[in-house]
């Protein structure tokens, strides 16, 4: 049943997967770095409540931030997908991990969805 | 083939290591999710959050995923070349220039970036 | 002076004898300019007439002398025992490949999977001799010669590691001589391809491990033919599916 689902699927999944690689690559270093390490390390001033609200706010923040999250999500379903197969043998249990990895994804896409807009 | 049969050989291990750094992808992507979350639901949230951030475990896994980030960075850019050949006439442009110019389109958004995440 | 001899560990199975695979060792002598190719000659000729390889052109065309030679894939007319000093140096069959006899092994998989991807030139209507020759320029040439190189010797399978965990996997070499037509502007085939390597064993399963390519004694670069093909696969999916009506 999953080679149903997925398998006509795979260059629908595998553009989102190049897709989120690349947003992932270019954008997820930087924004990890400040906000995970020197922000909190205290090596540059924390933003604000207000100026973080008005940045996170602007309608292209939010599409950025959407764009980011879900294909960053989409990039890792379909990579860890192929790395359970691979990496732990567990081709048997493909059913369960396209439902665990794609709707996973999903998932986070939704709730992304939801937070951006009711900002 | 043994379950584990990418331990036994450097070229194996780092190629699942590459693999495996989609799941810190998708760490820091949930993690900048909860961070807009905390904006969006108050100031009291967004400190809590910041608080958070600044815990010893959190810098923990945060400095690991910043290690494989920017390791997946590394190799999507040296290997992206491989899928698109672009050519000028007979000559097909060295892959070294087309990952240079990924490389260099890195360098220029996560500047802009960091200015806007910092100065503005 | 004595000749340096340096050992070989050599795999051993001859199943008319209900023989279990086992190692064998030889000693020869440490040429400068012998490679692994020679040594097995060597034994075959002086020690050990019993053992079974194969080999044909000796210089790196024509890919019979496949071998695992240390764990890793090489053509054994190309490996110069020196470079593996001062040995033991293990010698088995090919990966991934079941084994007919000592270090032969049986290629029908491989024989199956290159036959699948048609590596002919299609055309819709073949143009009669009268009209005379397919014409093309020396750069539509460079498009597609590096994937003409391929040698059909099969290292880039023994070193894949999704053949290995999937026999299915349409594999390296495959792809890259489908790649190989689907690039020469002689060929109409491209439709026809797509479908054959669209399906489960195609191109889907491939995670760029890169080993193929590694490995490769032509420098074809099926890894890279493979994410070619990848984009070629995922722009004609897309194109598909948002503008039916064409072709």
């Amino acid at each position: 049943m999953a080679n149903r689902l997925t398998k006509p699927r795979d260059p629908f999944w595998w553009a989102l997967f190049g897709a989120g690689g690349t947003l992932a690559a270019l954008f997820i270093p930087v924004l990890l770095f400040v906000n995970g390490l020197a922000v909190p390390l205290g090596w540059v001033e924390a933003p604000t409540y207000e100026e973080a609200l008005a940045l996170v706010r602007h309608p292209l923040a939010r599409l950025f931030l959407f764009g980011l999250i879900a294909l960053s999500m989409f990039h890792w379903a379909h990579r860890f997908r192929f790395t359970l197969y691979d990496g732990l043998q567990l081709k048997h249990l493909e059913a369960l991990i396209v439902v665990f990895c794609y709707g996973g994804a999903l998932v986070v896409t939704l709730i992304a969805a939801v937070v951006l807009v009711q900002l | 083939m043994p379950i584990f049969w990418w331990v036994h050989k450097w070229i194996h291990m780092r190629f699942i290591l590459r693999e495996l750094t989609s799941v810190f992808v998708a760490f820091y992507a949930v993690v900048l999710l909860f961070h807009v979350r905390s904006v969006a639901v108050g100031p009291e949230a967004y400190a809590a959050f910041l608080a958070w951030l600044r815990s010893p475990p959190a810098l923990a896994l945060h400095g690991v995923a910043l290690v494989m980030v920017l390791f997946h960075s590394v190799t999507w850019f040296n290997l992206a070349p491989k899928a698109l050949v672009v050519r000028v006439g007979e000559q097909r442009i060295p892959g070294w220039i087309i990952a240079g110019m990924n490389f260099a389109a890195w360098g220029v958004f996560s500047g802009v970036l960091a200015w806007i995440l910092l100065a503005a | 002076m004595a000749q340096e001899t340096i050992t070989l560990e050599v795999f051993r199975y001859r199943p008319e004898e209900a023989f279990v695979p086992a190692f064998q060792s030889y000693e020869v002598p440490l040429r400068k300019d012998w490679v692994i190719l020679d040594a097995l000659n060597y034994i075959k000729d002086e020690i050990d007439g019993t053992l079974s390889y194969r080999w044909s052109c000796r210089m790196g065309v024509c890919g019979s002398c496949g071998m695992m030679v240390n764990g890793d894939p090489v053509l054994t007319c190309a490996a110069f025992l020196e470079a593996y000093r001062p040995g033991p140096i293990r010698v088995e069959p090919l990966a991934h490949f079941p084994v007919v006899r000592d270090l032969v092994i049986e290629m029908n998989d491989f024989m199956e999977k290159l036959n699948r991807v048609k590596p002919w030139i299609i055309r819709e209507e073949e143009k009669p001799v009268a009209e005379g020759e397919y014409l093309q320029t020396p750069a539509e040439l460079a498009d597609y010669k590096q994937y003409s190189m391929c040698i059909n010797c099969m290292l880039c399978y023994a070193a894949c590691p999704v053949y290995g965990l999937e026999p299915s996997f349409i594999g390296p070499a495959a792809i890259a001589l489908a790649q190989r037509y689907n690039l020469d502007n002689r060929d109409q085939g491209n439709g026809e391809r797509l479908e054959i390597l669209s399906t489960d064993d195609g191109i889907w399963q491939c995670t760029f491990v890169g080993e193929c390519s590694t490995v490769c004694p032509k420098s074809v670069d099926p890894a890279g033919a493979i994410q070619r093909y990848k984009v070629t696969g995922t722009t004609a999916w897309w194109t598909s599916k948002l503008l039916p009506w064409g072709t």
